[in-house]
């Protein structure tokens, strides 16, 4: 089954790395550059710098120019589409405690018999 | 309302959803130890689970398929982490090839239950699912409930021409 534009694909390559979920979250509110977000990791700048290039092209952060500096910034419009997945995941377990509570009163009125 | 309170992490792919019932912990707990109970709320009607096999012990494997509309039969695992009846379950949910063992291409979900009492015969039961990733989230979705999946990715598709 074919559900996946390629962009979206690559959005999904990109999430499923802890460091870039972490880069994404800090990007957030702070207005921090490349070398700035790379002091919080235990590795080099360049590997930091890489992990920022794949969330770019992911379209999940983009740089701005601030001044003389230049930020990462989260694309919350990116965020959303785990967040919409989420939300069919969390109906999807709406269904199943329905099912679960109908199923425990229905026992619960046969033991009452 | 049985749904007591939902909690959803996008940056951690986490959902974690509180339920209650009015109902021991034990009852609750057959839920998810007798297969008989299990299959008749794991997968919605349009798309019903068959557990075949249910070991539920630490290390224990729990098998089921679902049958889907056109009869699709995709096949599925439960690799159980935890168990301590009738409080907590752990287990990795993952997908499995045709002859039942375990797909290592396809991404696995983890699933925590914590069941409690709350007093005056009520059961607070707690799921914590956890994904590796988006794409994971997308592939459980998908077996059982291809309306809402395509339901969404209509919606993601908007959402990505609005962005573009």
């Amino acid at each position: 089954m074919q559900i996946a534009p390629p962009d979206f694909d690559r959005m999904f390559g990109a999430l499923a790395d802890h460091t870039r979920r972490d880069i994404v979250r800090r990007a957030i509110d702070s207005e921090e550059g490349v070398a700035e977000l790379a002091s919080h990791y235990p590795m080099s700048f360049a590997a930091v710098q890489k992990h920022i290039a794949i969330l770019e092209r992911a379209g999940l952060v983009t740089k701005h120019r601030i001044g003389r500096r230049k930020v990462v910034r989260t694309n919350v419009d990116g965020l959303r589409v785990a967040r919409r997945l989420l939300d069919q995941y969390e109906e999807m377990w709406r269904g199943r405690i329905d099912r679960m509570t109908q199923l425990v009163n229905e026992y619960t009125r046969e033991e009452d018999r | 309302m049985t749904v007591t309170a939902v909690r959803k992490d996008p940056h951690t792919l986490s959902l974690t959803l509180d339920a209650e019932f009015d109902a021991s912990p034990e009852r609750v707990w057959q839920l998810w130890s007798d297969p008989r109970q299990l299959e008749r709320w794991w997968g919605p009607p349009t798309y019903p689970a068959t557990f075949t096999k249910h070991d539920l012990r630490p290390g224990g494997r729990v098998e089921y398929h679902m049958t889907g509309p056109d009869g699709d039969q995709p096949r599925a695992y439960w690799e159980v982490q935890n168990v301590d009846p009738p409080h907590s379950l752990v287990v990795r949910d993952g997908f499995a090839d045709d002859d039942g063992s375990p797909n290592t291409e396809m991404p696995t979900n983890e699933l925590r239950v914590t069941i409690e009492e709350v007093g005056a015969g009520r059961t607070r039961m707690s799921i914590v699912s956890t994904f590796p990733s988006t794409e994971a989230m997308e592939q459980v979705l998908a077996m059982g409930m291809e309306e809402g999946l395509t339901e969404a990715v209509g919606q993601i598709d908007a959402i990505l021409a609005e962005d573009g």
